[in-house]
């Protein structure tokens, strides 16, 4: 076929991009977890000791934890509170659309934009305490689990009404007609049938949540004392503002990038054994 | 009986649902009604109206359109988002044509390299992409816009790979045979079938550039802002935020991706209904 020795006018420029931006620094990152740099240039190996450190730094372990809590009840949130709104508005009540509108708006706003919004609405309601989000952990951790519920319930909701919007209506009849009531319905047809939407909504729940920054950045920048930075607020601290460990947040990187992975197998492997065939 | 407790279930759900609606509401509000405020007057009272003590005017935008420089910010957006996200859609469809019409082990691995790219969270390259980007020159307007193409290579390539795979190859047989080479085949025929998945991969891929912070923030933030660089930027140091600046500029932020979506709403939801499902 004569499109194959037009290869460097289809395929290059992408190509060459992506091994700008992607795979050069993936490979080099790899390398470079293993050894000690601070330009790139002038790293020598250590074996794992940067993987070491990594797991006895205390502020890794913190935001590791801090990550794992912040990411379970939010996707559990997000996602019962989306799936609700979800059947509410597929009953065709009128105004479904202007609810939609209003509850998918939230999440076009950027990370460090929602990060300050929330920070004064918080703040606010603290101060009846007379403190402020960095006074407690606690504060900033509910603080971006509310943060995230605004952001992504509108996400996910609009994924869930696709997918209740596809079951074929007969089913559903038919269910009713052998006598179950709306939560058999519910538990029995629904559910089954918007199996992959639920695979879908937890996957970008759980990486969006575990992957969170600007949010983070904006809302508390990890005060009080680091205790409420997660694993890539901690991965940007360890490079840009601890000299001499950029080794150390390379390991950090690397690590976080297989527990991401991990996650990501995982989860699909798990939900697409549920999912119905249609 | 039944007519009547399907009425009081209906008023049920409108009062849940205006209930959230207002919770989904308040926050913007708020921001909007402190952006008016007095700059001292915002912490201790955020949720109070405005009065003749506390009103302040436009002062807070003036002072924070200076002090950020958001018009020349939101000009680097509109440059850097406009600019990439034209770059993904035109170079990643081609690339993806070449994957699914040319097939060997070559195009296979290539593949399956893009499509791994989409699981490797940005920590994991942020320091040594920076550094390449520099060394290259590309820590410029223009260069991000390279960078940008590479990174939304992966997803952009795996949707159009997806959608290619269901596209019948007769049509593009005939006008090869009609005398068109690679390059008019794509464009004129082939280009044209892809339209809603290259709609979908630009407005996901706008949203992403848009409001992306760390990236450029990294590799250009020294020199240019965009809008997400320039509201942190307004943070400075501990406890010396101006709270006034800040809400004008919250403000600023959102007003122009709310008129966005209230004129694309539908592109814009079906967009990410269907890059969710491929995704």
């Amino acid at each position: 076929m004569a499109l194959k020795k037009y290869f460097p006018i289809f395929v290059m420029p992408t190509l060459i991009a992506f091994l700008i931006a992607f795979a050069v620094p993936f490979v080099l990152g790899l390398y470079l977890s293993f050894t000690e740099f601070t330009t790139v240039v002038d790293a020598e190996w250590v074996g794992i000791e940067n993987y070491l450190k990594a797991f006895s730094n205390d502020d890794f372990l913190n935001a590791l934890w801090f990550t794992v809590k912040f990411t379970v009840v939010s996707v559990i949130t997000i996602n019962v509170i989306a799936f609700t709104l979800a059947l509410i508005l597929t009953k065709g009540l009128k105004g479904t659309n202007l609810f939609r509108t209003v509850f998918f708006m939230p999440n076009l706003i950027g990370g460090i934009v929602l990060g300050y919004i929330w920070q004064l609405i918080i703040n606010g309601v603290l101060n009846f305490a007379g403190v402020t989000i960095t006074y407690d952990p606690k504060y900033g951790f509910w603080g971006l689990v509310i943060l995230m519920n605004w952001q992504l319930i509108g996400y996910m909701m609009v994924i869930y009404i696709a997918g209740i919007q596809n079951i074929p209506s007969d089913l559903q009849d038919a269910s009713k007609v052998d006598g179950a009531n709306r939560l058999q319905t519910l538990r029995n047809v629904t559910i089954p049938l918007v199996m992959p939407s639920i695979t879908i909504c937890l996957f970008l729940t759980i990486t969006n949540s575990f992957k969170l920054f600007d949010q983070n950045l904006a809302l508390t920048a990890g005060a009080p004392s680091k205790q409420t930075a997660m694993l890539a607020l901690d991965i940007y601290n360890t490079f840009y503002s601890r000299i001499g460990w950029e080794g150390v947040g390379q390991a950090k990187a690397v690590i976080f990038f297989v527990i991401v992975a991990a996650i990501s197998f995982v989860q699909l492997a798990l939900t697409r054994k549920k999912e119905v065939e249609q | 009986m039944n007519q009547k407790k399907k009425f009081s279930v209906r008023i049920f759900l409108y009062a849940v649902l205006i209930c959230v609606s207002a919770a989904f509401l308040a926050p913007v509000f708020i921001v909007l009604l402190n952006s008016f405020k007095g700059r001292f007057f915002i912490s201790e009272e955020p949720f109070s109206f405005p009065d003749s003590q506390t009103f302040a005017g436009i002062e807070n935008y003036i002072n924070g359109l200076e002090k950020t420089e958001f018009i020349s910010a939101f000009g680097w957006s509109v440059f850097i988002t406009v600019f990439s996200v034209a770059a993904i859609v035109v170079f990643t469809s081609m690339t993806a044509w070449y994957i699914v019409r040319v097939k060997n082990a070559f195009t296979k691995a290539l593949y399956f390299i893009f499509v791994f790219s989409m699981i490797v969270p940005f920590q994991m390259v942020m320091f040594t992409m920076t550094k390449t980007a520099g060394e290259l020159g590309l820590d410029t307007p223009w260069g991000i816009v390279i960078i940008y193409l590479g990174f939304g290579a992966g997803l952009a390539v795996f949707m159009f790979c997806g959608f290619l795979k269901s596209v019948p190859l007769e049509i593009e047989e005939a006008a090869m045979i009609d005398g068109c080479n690679p390059l008019q085949t794509f464009f004129m025929v082939v280009f044209p079938i892809l339209r809603p998945t290259a709609i979908t991969v630009a407005i996901l891929n706008a949203m992403w550039i848009w409001n992306d912070y760390l990236l450029p923030y990294l590799l250009i933030g020294s020199e240019y802002r965009t809008i997400p660089i320039a509201v942190q930027y307004l943070r400075g140091g501990y406890g010396s935020v101006d709270m006034g600046a800040l809400m004008a500029m919250l403000v600023l932020s959102i007003v122009p991706i709310v008129i966005f979506y209230l004129f694309c709403q539908k592109y814009i939801i079906k967009g990410i209904v269907a890059g969710a499902v491929k995704g």
